[in-house]
């Protein structure tokens, strides 16, 4: 049996069959784990002791006919999900030796269904970055090509699919931490609307934007994680209480009909041409199954990083102040009493990248610029999110591209923040405008894997993942396997 | 130059970061491309425009004030880098 070339769906019923053990599944993902992880840096913790006792029980249950819609099948979760008793870092040394006392909403629904946790993955840090080269525990690499970044901030969670590790991930996404690295390994990723997945035991970075989403091998296997994940948790206030459709039923409806529309400020100067011939085939392969085609406008996209930068290091400045050194954490000892051990923990915790955000969001929130950088980011996001509803006025869905190149170098961006923040330029609008998105593999770009986001309206993500579908049918890039031995 | 290095250095107080010299030097510079960068914002007339706090939205959330379990004294001090009977420790804070 080849990895993953079979359905969560299919490998569930061949579990139920007899063909296959989770024991198997779960002593083979922790062999590749084993045999490739020195070089793609996925993983900061393997639960190997654990998974194969889960993996024994789900077998006990397949046998006698029970279990869940996961039961057996091996994934792994970001490093930034609480999970009871195991290590959970989020990329910082800060929180280095933390241990988890609780579960994740999102994870503990993974685990109701009897999915097998592998491990933790590598992310950048606090889930600030583009490249996962932001890591206390060092970057990942792509295993497309290992001298290449994975995308961020949930690089570990993109990666360990495209090296046939898991069989399915979560990851978090506030401008584009799903879409970006999904599109950078050849993998499936899913950020929702804002509000559909519990962010309850999520280590937050910027909470207006933040949210949960699954990353997989197909769209089927995303569609049916989003639809163990999703809906109203009242650990979580903001999660919406509304009805979670099944994903899978209405998944093969196809497009005839459906309005696609291609927001012209996506298709600029700057678009890397491999990515530009990859879309564009895409949208041909939409136009033949019957998919209107039509051009949108979402004028204010030019603005949408620096409104972002304004408003998501804001938001981190305040959630990042819980790292003092008392609760939890590693404290550093100092002079100066209390002040002194929080400014030294602090800075020895913390790396460059979260520092700048912290010291840029506390200027933006500062006594004197509140108004000239809060305030007014606040205001550009309303005419952000309002490009989207009236988009949305005239078509179905929006299809554009997930990022302006494929996967880039290692270090190549790591001097120069602002080149890093551009390269979330077509993902960051949709976190402000709080709807959700998905990426999907379109094409290549020599041995790089490019990805087509589409971008659905809010709470319409089954919409979105029919459009997928109905793409993923008619081709085989999903199906292209990174050369890693 | 829209931030100055003392400027960097009362960022840095408040943000309760104890920097080295170089980081300061290395954020003076960064901070001052980044907040040039954002000034683009400003192209934008904004008169009017109602600011977005929560792309969802949503009224308070209620809920029934009931007393439910909690994560218990164990749990919630088994990360604490001190602690002492039920509490967490700190360095003195009064002479």
């Amino acid at each position: 049996m080849s990895f993953s070339q079979m359905s969560i769906r299919q490998l569930q019923q061949s579990l139920r069959d007899g063909k296959t053990s989770s024991v198997e599944l779960t002593r083979a993902c922790l062999e590749r784990i084993a045999v490739t992880d020195a070089r793609v840096n996925a993983f900061v913790t393997v639960c190997d002791e654990s998974a194969l006792a889960a993996a024994a029980e789900a077998d006990r249950k397949l046998a006698a006919g029970e279990g869940g819609l996961l039961t057996g099948i091996p994934i792994a979760v970001k490093d930034i999900f609480n999970t009871a008793g195991v290590r959970t870092s989020c990329g910082s040394r800060i929180l280095e030796n933390y241990i988890a006392p609780y579960d994740a909403t999102a994870f503990a629904k993974l685990q109701q269904q009897g999915a097998i946790l592998l491990g933790k993955l590598n992310m950048d840090e606090f889930a600030m970055g583009s490249s996962n080269e932001n890591s206390a525990n060092g970057p990942v690499h792509n295993p497309w090509d290992l001298e290449r970044v994975p995308g961020g901030s949930s690089g570990g969670s993109a990666a360990t699919l495209a090296a046939g590790q898991a069989y399915a991930t979560l990851g978090t996404d506030t401008g584009g931490s799903i879409r970006q690295p999904a599109s950078f390994c050849g993998v499936v990723g899913i950020k929702p609307t804002y509000g559909r997945v519990s962010r309850y035991g999520v280590i937050a970075y910027a909470s207006s934007l933040d949210q949960v989403g699954p990353l997989a091998h197909s769209v089927e296997d995303a569609a049916l994680m989003l639809g163990v994940i999703a809906g109203y948790d009242p650990a979580d206030s903001t999660s919406v209480d509304c009805p979670v459709p099944d994903y899978l039923t209405g998944l093969d409806g196809g497009v005839k009909g459906m309005k696609i529309g291609l927001p012209r400020e996506y298709f600029i100067e700057g678009l890397d041409s491999a990515v530009k011939q990859a879309v564009e085939a895409a949208i041909e392969i939409y136009r033949g199954l019957g998919a209107e085609i039509v051009e949108v406008s979402l004028p204010h996209t030019d603005y949408a990083v620096a409104c972002y930068y304004l408003i998501a290091t804001a938001e981190a400045s305040s959630n990042l102040a819980r790292y003092d050194g008392v609760r939890y954490g590693v404290r550093q000892q100092a002079e100066g009493g209390l002040s002194g051990m929080y400014e030294k923990t602090r800075a020895a915790g913390f790396g460059d990248e979260v520092k700048r955000r912290i010291m840029l969001g506390t200027y933006a929130l500062s006594s004197g610029y509140y108004d000239a950088y809060y305030l007014k980011a606040q205001k550009v996001r309303t005419l952000i999110r309002e490009d989207f509803l009236k988009a949305f006025e005239q078509v179905d869905l929006l299809l554009t591209p997930v990022a302006p190149t494929a996967a880039f170098k290692l270090g190549e961006k790591t001097d120069d923040p602002l080149q890093m923040y551009l390269s979330d330029i077509f993902t960051i609008p949709v976190n402000l405008a709080g709807t959700c998105a998905l990426s999907l593999p379109c094409g290549m770009d020599g041995q790089l894997p490019v990805g087509l986001q589409l971008i659905g309206q809010p709470f319409d993500e089954a919409r979105i993942l029919r459009a997928a579908q109905a793409y993923e049918t008619e081709t085989d890039w999903h199906k292209q396997r990174a050369p890693l031995d | 130059m829209k931030i100055t290095r003392e400027e960097v250095e009362h960022v840095a107080r408040l943000s309760r970061l104890a920097l080295e010299e170089t980081e300061i030097d290395t954020l003076t510079g960064q901070m001052d491309q980044l907040l040039d960068y954002v000034e683009k914002l400003n192209d934008l007339d904004t008169e009017g425009s109602v600011p977005t706090a929560h792309a969802v939205p949503m009224e308070n959330a209620f809920r029934a004030d009931e007393i439910k379990p909690s994560i218990g004294l164990e749990r919630a001090l088994q990360n604490a880098p001190q602690s002492e009977e039920s509490c967490f420790v700190v360095p003195k804070i009064i002479e």
